[in-house]
Order: structure tokens, then C-alpha cells, then sequence
């Protein structure tokens, strides 16, 4: 039995969780989320470099909520995501336990204290392709980068993966559902991609923690997660805010200092 | 007869109803003339301005769009514009990220006593948007369809 199969059943065993929440083998070599309930079922339990899903995703869900108390494997991008949470009211820190899992150990994180240290020492990595793409774009005219956006969003179908795939899209009813107003096209063409990913990273800024979950869950491998991170970027450098480090930030847009920049302001 | 066709831009100002709209309004009744091509939106506050109305101007045919509201510390919510501010920034670099022409996007702060400021806005922004000449990157999305 793994380190974390042994963890996992000691909080089953123990009460200190009702459910597991991690990730399990799937088919074709991949690996698929599991809840394991019960402690004959953590020999379920794995993880490796193929688990990179966020799972945090599903504590938002009622459906998991129901299923008591939870205990949730997570990568150094989902420890982030939960403080996000946490700090958005979205997650009582007493509700969830956290397995925290990198490449060497698994770790037990019990309360905010231990979440914040645990994301402080684990920076966050941008993948080298992110990272190519993100330097390519800095050396770009505003042409070529319109270019570039406009021939991958045309890629984009509007499945929707990237707002399902990540744990703080987690608004019940989404605005690019709306329709009195419809304030996104609906249509997956041209100007609706362009609207409903705009819009997205609008309500990422300063709430984005790049995981990656969005980029890895496109199925038409669109680096959409550049987006959403771009905008958190932005209230970084310019509020100093970045987000999933602290359980008690306050949320970036909804707050201001008297004296943000203001020199585009005639 | 001859017709001459001329370029004149179309200007959505999105301004809140305490500071700017009256200063507009303070233009008017001052007998400043001030360039027509600016149709002014009046709301609560610049807080209540969602990036949304200003992709919804563009892509209706907008050539300039101009967003103007109380001065910091005068909003008559207190703290609307401080909150749209920081919200336009954000708005700003994402707009030039995706590769957008920020020249076409202006904002001001316009108090009620400001009258001639107002016009001086407009003017310089209808000046500007007339040497970019028609907007066409919101529209081509349109014109482009489904991929």
C-alpha cells in the first residue's frame, strides 16, 4: 500500500473524513477521479505525474457535498485553488481535509495555517510550452496578436471544459447562460468564442491560481488557461494581489487603494 | 450636386448620472458647441459600467467609446469609481493582450463643474477616432462567422 493509501484509510477509519476524494485508474491509461467511502477501497487510490485534474472542483458540487465531510487529494495548483475558496466563503476550512501530493510525499493539511505554508512552498510552475507561447506573445504587435488569438479561438467549439475543468468557476448560474440579456452569443463563432473567453478571464482576474486544469481539459488543445492567467497577472503587478496564497485576502475587484494607477484617465 | 462621403466617427459615452452626465449637461447650458458624433448613455455610477455595455457598443458599430464618471473621492456612492477603476485596468491590459486597438477606448473623469472640460473630451476623442478611421476589429469578428 502507498503512503497515500494508508493516509486515506486512517481518516476513513478515523471519521476524520466521509469520503476520499481522489484519482483512480481509469481506462486507456488515464486516470479518472474516485470517492472512496469506504477503507476497502483505497487500494483505488493513485497518483502520479498523469494527475493533474483539479479536484477541487467537486467540493462545490451539492452531490459531494452530501456525502459528509471530505478528504481531498490534491496537487500543489489544487492546494492554491482550495485558499481561493476558502477565502471566497465558497469552503469552510473545517470541512475539508487535504491530502496534499507532489512527486515526493504526501502531506496531511488539516487547517489554513498548514494550506497557506504548504502553498508557499510550492511555487507556482508554468509549463515550458506555457511559458513559449507567453514569450512569443510579448514579442508580438497588437496585429499579430489578434492574429494569434483569432486563429486559436477558432478552434474554440464552446464545450465549456474550461469553465467545468476549473474549481473556481463555480457560479450556479453563468453569465454566459444568460439570455435576457444575452450579453455572449451563444454561437460558437468568431465573435461568441471571442465574448465568452474574454468574459472568463474578466472573472478569473485576481482569482486565477494557474493550475492548468483549464489548458489540460481543452479537447482542442487551445492554451486558454493563458487568458485567465494573463488577467490574474495583471491584478498582480499592478494591486500586488496574487491569488490563492492567503485564506483571508480579500477578493482583488471588489476592493481598491486611493491610489491605483490612474494614468490612462484623461 | 455632389455628395461627399466623410468619415464621421460614432462615440458611445458611457457616463454616470452624478458627476459627468451633469457636466454635460453643464456643456449645454454653458453654450459650449461640442462635436455631435457622441451619444451620451447616462448611469448610476461608473461602478455600474460593465465591460460587457462597452463590447456591446463595439460590436453594434461603435468607432470610440469614452467612459467618464466622478472624480476619485467625489463619487457620489463613495467608492464606485475606485472600484471601476481598478476594474478598467484589468479590462485595459486584457483588451491589448488579445491584440484590441486601446486608442479606441477612452476614459475621463468629468466633474458636474467641469462643462468645458466635457467638450474638450469629446472633441479631442472624436479627433482622434477620425484619423483611425472606422473601427474594424470588432466588426471583422462578426463578418468572420463560424469557423
Amino acid at each position: 500500500m502507498s503512503a497515500l493509501q494508508v493516509q486515506a484509510g486512517e481518516l476513513l477509519a478515523s471519521g476524520k473524513a466521509e469520503v476520499v476524494i481522489g484519482y483512480g485508474e481509469g481506462t486507456r491509461g488515464r486516470v479518472r477521479p474516485v470517492f472512496v467511502r469506504t477503507r476497502a477501497d483505497v487500494s483505488l487510490l493513485v497518483f502520479d505525474g498523469r494527475c493533474t485534474a483539479n479536484l477541487t472542483v467537486y467540493l462545490a458540487k451539492p452531490e459531494v457535498g452530501r456525502m459528509g465531510k471530505a478528504a481531498i487529494v490534491a496537487t500543489p495548483g489544487a492546494v492554491r485553488s482550495l485558499i481561493q475558496l476558502i477565502a471566497e466563503h465558497q469552503v469552510d476550512p473545517g470541512e475539508v481535509v487535504v491530502l496534499a501530493a507532489d512527486d515526493d510525499a504526501v502531506t496531511l493539511l488539516t487547517d489554513p495555517a498548514a494550506l497557506e505554508a504548504y502553498a508557499a512552498a510550492h511555487p507556482v510552475t508554468i509549463p515550458p510550452e506555457a511559458k513559449a507561447v507567453t514569450e512569443s506573445l510579448a514579442r508580438m504587435s497588437a496585429q499579430e496578436r489578434r492574429a494569434f488569438w483569432d486563429a486559436e479561438l477558432s478552434r474554440c467549439f464552446k464545450c465549456y471544459a474550461c469553465r467545468s475543468a476549473c474549481a473556481l468557476c463555480y457560479c450556479t448560474r453563468c453569465i454566459t447562460d444568460m439570455n435576457q440579456p444575452q450579453w455572449v452569443c451563444v454561437a460558437p463563432h468568431a465573435l461568441g468564442v471571442m465574448e465568452w473567453h474574454l468574459n472568463r478571464a474578466m472573472h478569473m482576474a485576481g482569482r486565477c491560481v494557474q493550475c492548468g486544469s483549464c489548458t489540460s481539459a481543452c479537447p482542442a488543445g487551445i492554451p486558454i488557461g493563458l487568458l485567465a492567467m494573463e488577467a490574474s497577472r495583471s491584478v498582480e503587478k499592478e494591486f500586488g494581489a496574487q491569488a490563492g496564497l492567503r485564506c483571508d485576502a480579500p477578493p482583488a475587484l471588489s476592493s481598491f487603494a486611493a491610489d491605483d494607477r490612474e494614468s490612462f484617465i484623461l | 450636386m455632389t455628395t461627399e462621403l466623410t468619415f464621421e466617427p460614432k462615440i458611445v459615452a458611457f457616463v454616470c448620472n452624478w458627476c459627468t452626465y451633469a457636466g454635460a449637461d453643464l456643456t449645454g447650458t454653458s453654450r459650449i458647441a461640442y462635436a455631435s458624433n457622441v451619444r451620451i448613455m447616462r448611469f448610476p455610477c461608473t461602478g455600474r459600467i460593465d465591460y460587457n455595455l462597452v463590447l456591446k457598443a463595439l460590436e453594434q458599430g461603435a468607432d470610440g467609446i469614452l467612459i467618464s464618471g466622478c472624480h476619485p473621492n467625489d463619487c457620489h456612492y463613495s467608492t464606485g469609481n475606485f472600484h471601476a477603476r481598478r476594474r478598467w485596468v484589468v479590462f485595459r491590459h486584457m483588451m491589448e493582450y488579445m491584440g484590441f486597438d486601446l486608442r479606441r477606448v477612452k476614459f475621463a473623469w468629468v466633474s458636474a463643474a467641469e462643462g468645458a472640460k466635457w467638450a474638450e473630451v469629446v472633441n479631442t476623442t472624436v479627433r482622434e477616432i477620425r484619423e483611425l478611421g472606422p473601427a474594424t476589429e470588432y466588426t471583422e469578428l462578426h463578418r468572420k462567422g463560424v469557423a
